[in-house]
């Protein structure tokens, strides 16, 4: 141990080692983060096959491969974290942390590595898998696609502590998550891409705060984004990453309800 | 007070807290904490002990009045003061799935010039519970892990709250023995309690409250001065209390009735003891379960609830 002045880095390493070992005993969570992510794929494999894709210029490979990162996100990073965040305020963990040194952002990003990176490494071993068993080829804009990564993880962790301010317990917490994963999934160009939709619900969607991380890294592979295009989802996702800032600045909740 | 301006570590004014929902759980309570003090924060269970602590540790902004902790505001210049602060909170606040020893690592971790974990779990008589998860420890073991935490870094100012609550008689004392030692060493120390021992036999200083204000404040001693001796008994069948002498006569300050029992209060027991006997002897009567009872810390707090209570039988008289 040192006895020298603590750094933020120092101090959100120690939080990440604690939770990292946390999650490893979370059964359920680990399960959750870790497994969910890797089948859900095979679903939106064959609902992809329903549509005509070729028509709209993509292949069932960049349909899949952003949704696939799009489930690890979800799942591995945001669910899990609310998951995190919930049970560590009901443990009265947070308002401990809080008496130290730690400033809150510390630890809230301390609590949110190990989740962030399974999702991080889970992206890349199924951008990699994708890549081998579905034809797509090297991303041609990769780039984009880490930008979308970079983007889709500070989304996903900061709406993690909006939704878990209005989390009261773990168990309500699959249910707390249920909006932002539906609505992601079928709107977002999870499932069905935003090329195949209607305009007018295309644009819809385009506002939605998963999509633009879905577009980016579908135009990472595909190089087919204009840099007028990326524009666009770029400006959508980072107002959705301020907007989820201010959020947890507003709202979150460091202790249980009395 | 005869301690120096300069010398105050803690000092509090006019301080105020209120909750979401309106309710004023704080109402305006002022007091100081020199160097190396060890201060008590007293009260029953809703007076606002915690919300006035946690306000000390700057877990929240006051709604009014001024907070200063080694002349810093503790929730505004956080990153000052927390360094050279440890905090015991009321309850626990570690994840149940740590063992004890991953606890102390990652809190070692957060903390400024922290001693090795080991050392402060054997402080505190944990150390051959490292590898037990922290679910699988008693109360008492958490309270432990509680106050070994808060030692980690040496610091300065210590704030416990309720640090005994769930420990078994010995283990109370072990407590007791080390915030002495740590009081020894120079550390300044503000707790909270409901035990009227606690506060007796550790605090410098205490201050009662009551309802978020403070009822009584000054050395155990002080406090104890302030509040009058008690004299009970039972008058027998026939004898009412308007047969013994004139009460004010007697150094008596105010009385209750209950049934045949009497109860006293005196800041001249001497006086009214002798006054109150020489009559009994006079008249032939026979005083049941005489009791006489020098003024006590626990007198002081039963009086402060007695007075909150509003007890309709008790007159006052003009002292």
């Amino acid at each position: 141990m040192s006895t020298a002045v603590t750094t933020p880095v120092g101090r959100m390493t120690a939080l990440a080692r604690a939770e990292l070992t946390l999650l490893g005993r979370s059964k359920g969570t680990l399960f959750a983060a870790l497994f969910v992510p890797l089948v859900l794929p095979f679903s939106a494999q064959m609902a992809a096959k329903e549509m005509d894709l070729a028509e709209v210029g993509l292949t069932l490979g960049t349909v899949i491969l952003p949704a696939s990162i799009g489930f690890s996100l979800l799942y591995a990073v945001y669910a899990t974290l609310v998951a995190v965040y919930t049970a560590r305020r009901e443990e009265l963990v947070l308002k401990r942390l809080r008496t130290g040194e730690l400033k809150d952002t510390e630890i809230l990003a301390g609590a949110a590595l190990p989740a962030v990176a399974t999702g991080l490494a889970q992206s890349l071993v199924l951008a990699v898998g994708c890549t081998v068993l579905l034809d797509v080829g090297a991303p041609r804009a990769p780039h984009l696609a880490v930008l979308g990564l970079l983007l889709g993880v500070v989304l996903c962790a900061s709406l993690a502590a909006v939704t878990s301010s209005f989390t009261r317990t773990v168990e309500s917490a699959q249910v707390t998550t249920l909006p932002v994963l539906f609505l992601s999934m079928i709107f977002s160009g999870m499932f069905v891409p935003l090329e195949v939709l209607p305009d007018r619900v295309a644009s819809v969607c385009e506002l939605l705060p998963l999509t633009p991380v879905i577009t980016l890294v579908r135009g990472g592979w595909t190089g087919g984004l204009s840099a007028y295009e990326v524009i666009g989802p770029v400006m959508t996702g980072l107002a959705w990453a301020v907007l989820g800032v201010l959020a947890v600045r507003r709202w979150f909740r460091w202790e249980p309800r009395r | 007070m005869n301690i120096d301006e300069h010398e105050h570590v803690i000092e509090v004014t006019d301080l105020r807290r209120v909750y979401g929902g309106g309710f004023e759980a704080v109402r305006g309570i002022t007091f100081s904490v020199g160097r190396g003090e060890v201060f008590a924060l007293l009260g029953t269970n809703g007076a606002g002990k915690t919300s006035t602590v946690e306000l000390l540790e700057g877990l929240a902004r006051p709604a009014g009045g001024r907070v200063r902790v080694l002349g810093c505001d503790p929730y505004a210049e956080r990153a000052v003061v927390r360094p050279r602060t440890g905090v015991m909170l009321q309850e626990g606040g570690f994840p149940s799935e740590l063992t004890v020893a991953e606890t102390a690592r990652m809190w070692a971790g957060c903390v400024s010039g922290a001693r090795p974990p080991r050392d402060v779990l054997e402080l505190v008589g944990l150390a051959g519970k490292a590898d037990v998860r922290v679910k699988q420890l008693s109360g008492g073991e958490r309270r432990r892990l509680d106050l070994a935490l808060a030692l980690l870094g040496d610091p300065e100012v210590l704030f416990l709250d309720e640090p005994t609550t769930g420990l078994d008689a010995e283990g109370r004392r072990d407590t007791w023995e080390l915030v002495r030692g740590l009081r020894d060493a120079g550390t300044t120390v503000l707790l909270t309690t409901h035990y009227l021992e606690e506060a007796e036999g550790l605090a410098d200083r205490l201050a009662i409250l009551h309802e978020g204000r403070i009822a009584a404040a000054g050395t155990p001693a002080e406090v104890t001065a302030a509040q009058p001796a008690r004299i009970s008994f039972e008058l027998p069948e026939g004898y009412f209390v308007g047969d013994l002498p004139p009460l004010a006569e007697m150094g008596v300050s105010g009385h209750e009735v209950d049934g045949r029992v009497v109860r006293l209060r005196t800041h001249q027991l001497q006086r009214a003891a002798t006054r109150l006997l020489v009559w009994a002897e006079g008249a032939g009567v026979e005083l049941g379960r005489l009791d006489v009872r020098a003024a006590s810390l626990e007198e002081a707090f039963l009086g402060i609830a007695r007075e909150a209570a509003g007890a309709a039988k008790t007159k006052e008289y003009a002292a």
